[in-house]
């Protein structure tokens, strides 16, 4: 399998306060093209953190970040900033835990779905513009597409939010997208639609996904493999099937012991 | 257009409980504008004959609706004084007291939006923090204030006008606006001052917003988050405060106009308080009552076009 992000040794820290405080220790991944990895922890874990880190969206000066980020021949955590952007919303996508406030409330849908084209494609005209963004609206299962192109967010329940920033995510057809809990502000039902919205788009674009979760039965459903955080550290991964059946970690071994019984029976099938 | 329609009838609303407000308080301040017009000398029958001409003997929603009527078609009355009608004494001050405010406004919006924008963007550096510094002594400063400093150093020092050298707008509309222009700045200081720490805080507010963390994900550098996105959201509580400002000034102007011995507004309205002119005092505090509500309801369609979000419930 081709690699096309690699992390070694990442490492965060912050210095807001006297004491500087470790966020991420030692992170290692490498996600394979049309792989979808899951990072599985408590708040606190890092799991947010080294996402957010690989998005290039750590650029608090209070903030040191080390270690390496290759995608495409260039580390991201070194690279220069336009070369960074080029990369963001095109080669790299994310979707966000708060779909009621991650989009702009006094622009369009449509209009914010199409600003990775704007930015990165500048040559797409306004007119091919609006028909891609109706296009990314319908693939991600918003029926009345031209309807929502026109709608503001507050016209749009959490769902459906949370399935435009995914379109805005996917205009691109970006290499990676990282979905940092992207299920946990929703209704379960909701949260079943979104995992299945994102393996469809893995199945039918070859999108690697990395996927961030604490909800152990998701990320068991859509992952091969898996990365359990804890404080700041790595403590266990492999593939998603064999974590499951013999963790060998002890925390990890409490995080499958606290899925309800119903998911563990079905894994164990 | 539904939302328009309801502020709109706000606005009339508004405007008549207004004026009944401003009618029924001077017609309950005791004193009988006959006998003020006479003298205490006058001849009891004479006081009666006079009463009965100046429709004081009329009971008092009779005299409201005379004299709202008359507001509306733009008859104020007559003054009391100078027995000439009130709108021929206003409407020739007008254009000096709305000049000067507009010309305040203009430079508030000029001078804090870039500026407001400009601190945000640099937060924290040494730059931002000098002029928040300014910013806090200016706002302290009252206009009359800033009003005498400027005569003295812009008037006296280096005599870029002449103070009280005020030249209408009948005589020379270039001089007029250069004149105005020192009253202005003294009107606008402490309001550019405000607006500026506003929108700043405004903007390093919605900076914070899970929504620009989405914008920079897109791949938006620092200008294209902050003109695209962040810009229009931090405007919106800036645009009621310019809204509230606008009145202010317009209110605010007449100690300003007393301190730079301008004969706009405030000095038919200072001379008619003590004068007891009610007329002429009724007719300028409906004026300006009626600026306030226009200009807030001028925002409140301002709004409606900026933020989506309301008026939404309605339609």
């Amino acid at each position: 399998m081709e690699i096309i992000l690699d992390v070694t040794d990442l490492h965060i820290e912050f210095h807001d306060h006297d004491q500087p405080e470790v966020a991420v220790e030692d992170f290692d991944l490498m996600l394979g093209k049309g792989e979808i990895v899951g990072i599985v922890g408590e708040s606190g874990s890092g799991k947010s953190m080294s996402a957010l880190a690989i998005a290039g969206l750590l650029n608090r000066k209070s903030l040191t970040k080390s270690g390496r980020i290759m995608f495409d021949g260039q580390d991201l955590l070194t690279c220069d900033r336009k070369t960074l952007r080029s990369y963001q919303g095109d080669e790299i996508s994310i979707i966000f835990q708060e779909p009621m406030t991650s989009l702009n409330p006094v622009k369009r849908i449509g209009w914010q779905v199409e600003e990775p084209l704007y930015i990165h494609h500048p040559e797409i005209d306004r007119k091919a513009r609006k028909e891609m963004a109706i296009a990314a609206l319908l693939s991600v299962g918003l029926e009345n597409a031209v309807d929502v192109y026109y709608m503001y967010p507050h016209e749009l329940s959490g769902g459906m939010r949370q399935r435009v920033m995914i379109a805005a995510a996917m205009i691109g057809n970006p290499k990676i997208l990282i979905a940092d809990e992207p299920t946990t502000a929703l209704d379960v039902t909701v949260q079943a639609q979104i995992v299945e919205l994102l393996k469809k788009l893995n199945r039918e674009r070859g999108t690697s996904i990395i996927f961030i979760s604490h909800d152990l039965s998701l990320v068991n459903q859509l992952c091969q493999r898996v990365i359990v955080m804890q404080q700041g550290n790595i403590v266990e991964s492999g593939r998603t099937s064999e974590v499951f059946k013999r963790p060998r970690n002890p925390y990890t071994k409490k995080l499958i012991a606290a899925i309800p019984k119903i998911d563990l029976s079905r894994n164990e099938e | 257009m539904k939302y328009i329609i309801k502020k709109l009838g706000m606005m009339i609303a508004t405007l008549l409980v207004v004026s009944i407000c401003v009618f029924l308080a001077f017609s309950i301040i005791p004193g009988d504008p006959a006998l003020r017009l006479l003298g205490t000398e006058a001849s009891p029958e004479l006081l009666a004959q006079t009463r009965q001409q100046m429709g004081l003997t009329d009971p008092l929603p009779v005299r409201y609706l005379r004299w709202f009527l008359g507001f509306i078609r733009g008859d104020f009355g007559v003054s009391y004084n100078y027995k000439t009608p009130v709108a021929g004494m206003i409407v020739s001050k007008i254009p000096i007291t709305l000049t000067m405010a507009a010309m305040a406004f203009l430079m508030t919006i000029l001078i804090s939006i870039p500026l407001g924008i400009f601190t945000a963007k640099h937060e924290g550096s040494w730059l931002d923090r000098g002029i928040i510094v300014i910013n806090q002594i200016i706002m302290a400063v009252p206009p009359f204030f800033s009003g005498i400093l400027i005569t003295f150093i812009f008037g006296m020092i280096l005599r870029l006008f002449t103070p009280g050298g005020f030249v209408n707008y009948t005589a020379d509309v270039g001089r007029f606006v250069r004149y105005l222009f020192f009253p202005s700045v003294a009107i606008a200081l402490p309001k550019i001052a405000m607006t500026v720490r506003m929108l700043r805080g405004s903007l390093i507010d919605e900076a914070a917003k899970d929504y620009s963390r989405t914008a920079y994900s897109r791949g938006n550098n620092t200008n294209g988050v902050l003109y695209r996105h962040i810009l229009k959201n931090a405007l919106i509580p800036v645009i009621t405060f310019l809204g509230m400002t606008l009145a202010d000034m317009v209110a605010g102007s007449i100690v300003i106009e007393q301190v730079f011995s301008i004969p706009g507004i405030s000095r038919i309205l200072l001379t008619s308080i003590s004068n007891r002119d009610y007329p002429v005092v009724e007719a300028i505090i409906m004026g300006i009552a009626t600026i306030v509500i226009v200009v807030n309801f001028l925002v409140d369609v301002i709004y409606r076009i900026i933020d989506p979000r309301i008026g939404f419930e309605d339609e």
